[in-house]
């Protein structure tokens, strides 16, 4: 087929494809939770027409709206980072005893190498467990199409499908053949059928002697998909691959016989004896766990993988190619260079709170959220973090364990979104056992981790409609705790008296920092002023240099340098902001002594 | 570069700097050049000026969206510094093109190590084919620090074999209406910004 008009082809990242996929499978309904690399799939959904798609609370939720539909009889998607799997694993493992009515597909976007993540958790072992058909793409134009493919199994085979995307397929943009939307396989309504939807263990163990049998059958569909393929070539090596890594494959192996498996689970048993069979070396290329690798083993065929490609981080065509060919290629040892990790913006409302927090000799349990880098000096003030929602646990765990000396010791720190999608169920348990941890809610007003998505305390949804906005004070009281009180985090003897109080006090309390993402448009739309330094004043003394504000900039002396600029000899230097880079937050005129950082003019 | 099948562009700087949109453009460019194209990053933290890569390949047809160490035709480095945290991705023949603005990390902004120095010379041991540009004061001049990243692009092609009006066009494919003339400014801009031959 010739490619023919221009506009019929996109530059596509795999999550925009999914995104493409599903609205051309006629999908209805879209569930998901924000996590990279995995957020852009529900956003660009809900740019298509017709189409609902919604931010939930948490992946669980998602997943359990996205059956619903599916109950109701239209085509759904729930899309998650890897971890969020855990999460909604709950309902997926009992969605596949149930099956569905509607096409139900679950992406799971895995992050090998932990770009943004706090593990690498290889997920295809959930379609094991699960015993849920999963399909691997190898680059977008396969995302797209293979989104389609998991709704028609879908149907076909009355299961949940898994579609396992990684980094480097989400992020990575690549041509897509755009195809025309379909429409509904049948017309929506829910059907009455209690032996399928209601899971009592009598309902369930029938259910699941169906699961079995279906998986057989995906077994036998496997054999003759067309996404699992042989590319016969040079005989001499044969190499198993799937994914992203069939990619490094082609360029580090142009030449060898590929068997290609676009279906992770089940596997094709005849199509890998028949590849097996034809070659005289047999190598499996995966990244993460040896899972394609394990299953040929399994059916007792010899084979290389783990020996020689590394099981921690994301692969590329060099490492195959040194991995299977040995030797290595002479490259260039990198230069030594300061590294640049990813810090708080200028004018976060987060540093003020942390630059409080780290003058307390207290204990911080942390979460996942922008605010995890104020665990990066000069800051440092975080001690844990573990997964969405465990710092309240965590905290609460300290308090029970060290008892009366944790008093004023330990604080949890967790942002809005974050407690919305797993902190209350921490707080009720701290009130319910009685226990005095402080919680710190960073409420700024988004989801900004992941690039400022809506969440339900924004007074907005996805599909940009205005709604009612979560009050996490009230909820916070709802819950039985007392004292909770707001703050202007950019203020920082207030953050600091409350904190310190609230700190002392032996009864649970919550304290919710208020104020703005600075990337949200409204605040960007502002007029603020902007800070400078007055240079004859700055004594060089680095107070305001500890909020580690990207804007604030040290300029180093020499002796000489020193006294030409009417200082002492003994000055080492003098701090400097970046005018280009200062949001004008005020927090670091309340640190400077000498009173030499004054609004300036633009 | 004139006409060639394919290359390597590996584009490199600090998150907030428009790397993004940047690689965004080329693609699209190459795209309407008729070409395979593939790009990579990493973003969702890009926001937090950390260091941000972006890979960009192009041929008849493209497999690997990764660059390999060692095979770049062409870095684009937005900031000074960055373009030497990157330039071992260089080819033996390949070109750098740096931007001269220099964007302190934490560790220099506090004090605890300086800027590098010497950046220049220790860029030309990798390749002679060396380019510096003040592209903050180009943009500056269009009155637009956003636009810094578009300058780059401009400066840019005259490495890659696009003819410059197919770039003007993939800016008015991509970008929002009211924001497409400051960028087309920013591309002449920064195509003014070296000489025809390089
Ligand atoms: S706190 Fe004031 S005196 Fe001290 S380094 Fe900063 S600007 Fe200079
Ligand atoms: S006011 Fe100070 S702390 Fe706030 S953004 Fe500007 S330089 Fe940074």
């Amino acid at each position: 087929m010739s490619i023919p008009a221009r506009q019929l082809v996109k530059l596509f990242s795999g999550n925009e494809a999914i995104a493409r996929g599903a609205f051309e499978a006629g999908v209805k309904v879209a569930s998901a939770y924000p996590g990279t690399p995995s957020t852009e799939i529900l956003e660009n959904f809900a740019r298509y027409e017709g189409v609902y798609a919604e931010w939930a609370p948490n992946e669980k939720v998602a997943v359990e709206v996205a059956l619903g539909a599916s109950m109701a009889g239209v085509r759904a998607l729930a899309a998650m980072k890897h971890v969020g799997v855990n999460v909604a694993a709950d309902p997926i493992f009992t969605a596949s005893y149930t099956g569905v009515r509607g096409g139900l597909v679950i992406v799971t976007a895995d992050d090998p190498e932990l770009h943004s993540s706090q593990n690498e958790q290889d997920n295809r072992h959930y379609a094991v467990a699960a015993k849920i058909p999963m399909l691997e793409p190898s680059d977008s134009e396969e995302a797209k199409d293979f989104t389609i493919i998991a709704f028609e199994l879908s149907e076909k085979f009355d299961t949940p499908v898994f579609l396992r995307t990684t980094t480097r397929i989400s992020h990575a943009k690549g041509a897509v053949r755009l195809g025309e939307p379909s429409g509904p396989p049948f017309p929506p309504g829910f059907v009455r059928d209690p032996a399928k939807w209601i899971m009592l263990p009598l309902n369930a163990k029938k259910r699941h002697v169906i699961v079995e049998k279906r998986m057989l059958a995906l077994k036998e569909f496997a054999e003759t998909f067309p996404g699992n393929r042989i590319e016969w070539g040079d005989r001499s090596l044969g190499i198993i691959t799937a994914g992203v890594s069939y990619q490094y494959v082609r360029e580090a192996f142009p030449d060898a016989s590929v068997l290609k498996l676009g279906m992770a689970h089940p596997m094709p048993e005849r199509l890998i004896r028949e590849f097996a069979a034809g070659v005289s070396r047999l190598v499996v290329v995966e990244e993460l766990d040896p899972f394609i690798e394990t299953h040929v083993k399994a059916l007792g065929i010899p084979v290389q993988g783990k020996e020689l490609i590394p099981i921690v981080g994301e692969l590329d065509p060099r490492i195959v190619r040194e991995g299977i060919a040995g030797g290595s290629a002479p490259v260039r040892a990198p230069e030594e260079v300061p590294s640049r990790p990813p810090n708080l913006c200028p004018g976060c409302p987060h540093r003020g709170l942390f630059y409080v927090l780290s003058k307390q000799k207290v204990i911080v349990t942390g979460d996942i959220g922008c605010y995890t880098l104020a665990a990066l000096p000069p800051l440092s003030t975080m001690d844990t973090c573990i997964c969405m929602g465990a710092s309240i646990g965590n905290a609460f765990g300290i308090e029970k364990a060290l008892g009366k000396a944790a008093l004023g010791k330990v604080v949890a720190v967790i942002g809005d979104s974050t407690f919305i999608h797993s902190g209350i169920t921490g707080l009720i348990d701290i009130v319910y056992n009685r226990g005095f941890s402080t919680v710190i809610i960073l409420d700024n007003r988004t989801t900004a981790m992941t690039g400022a998505q809506e969440n339900p305390a924004t007074g907005m949804t996805l599909l940009k409609d205005p709604t009612h906005s979560l009050d996490l004070p009230g909820l916070c009281r709802a819950i039985g705790v007392e004292h909770v009180y707001i703050v202007n985090p950019h203020d920082l003897a207030q953050t600091e008296a409350v904190l310190k109080r609230e700190l002392a006090r032996e009864a649970p309390s919550v304290i919710i920092t208020e104020a703005p993402c600075v990337l949200l448009p409204d605040h960007r739309k502002k007029k603020r002023p902007v800070y400078e330094v007055i240079t004859d004043l700055c004594t060089g003394c680095k107070a305001c240099g500890k909020l580690g504000c990207p804007a604030i900039e040290w300029v180093p002396f020499t002796p000489e340098e020193a006294v030409a600029a009417g200082k002492k000899q003994t000055q080492k230097g003098i701090s400097r902001i970046n005018t280009l880079l200062c949001d004008g937050c005020n927090q670091c005129p309340q640190l400077c002594k000498f009173k030499a950082i004054l609004e300036g003019k633009s | 570069m004139s006409v060639v099948a394919g290359g390597n562009v590996l584009l490199a700087g600090v998150g907030g700097q428009g790397i993004l949109l940047a690689s965004e453009v080329l693609c699209e460019a190459f795209l309407l050049g008729g070409y395979d194209v593939k790009k990579s990053e990493v973003h969702g933290m890009a926001q937090r000026g950390g260091a941000v890569t972006t890979h960009l390949r192009f041929g008849p047809k493209v497999n690997s969206p990764l660059i390999e160490p060692g095979t770049a035709d062409l870095l684009v480095a937005f900031e000074k510094m960055e373009a030497l945290r990157f330039v071992h991705y260089l080819s033996p023949g390949g070109a750098a093109l740096a931007n001269a603005q220099e964007i302190y990390p934490p560790s220099v902004a506090t004090g605890r190590e300086r800027y590098p120095a010497g950046i220049e010379e220790r860029l030309r041991e990798f390749t002679p084919r060396l380019f510096v540009v003040d592209a903050l004061a180009a943009a500056l001049s269009l009155g637009e620090v956003r636009a810094v990243n578009i300058v780059m692009v401009g400066a840019a092609s005259h490495f890659l074999p696009l003819e410059k009006e197919t770039y003007t066009d993939a800016l008015r494919a991509f970008l929002p209406e009211k924001i497409v003339e400051v960028n087309v400014r920013a591309f002449r801009a920064g195509r003014g910004l070296l000489p025809a031959q390089v």
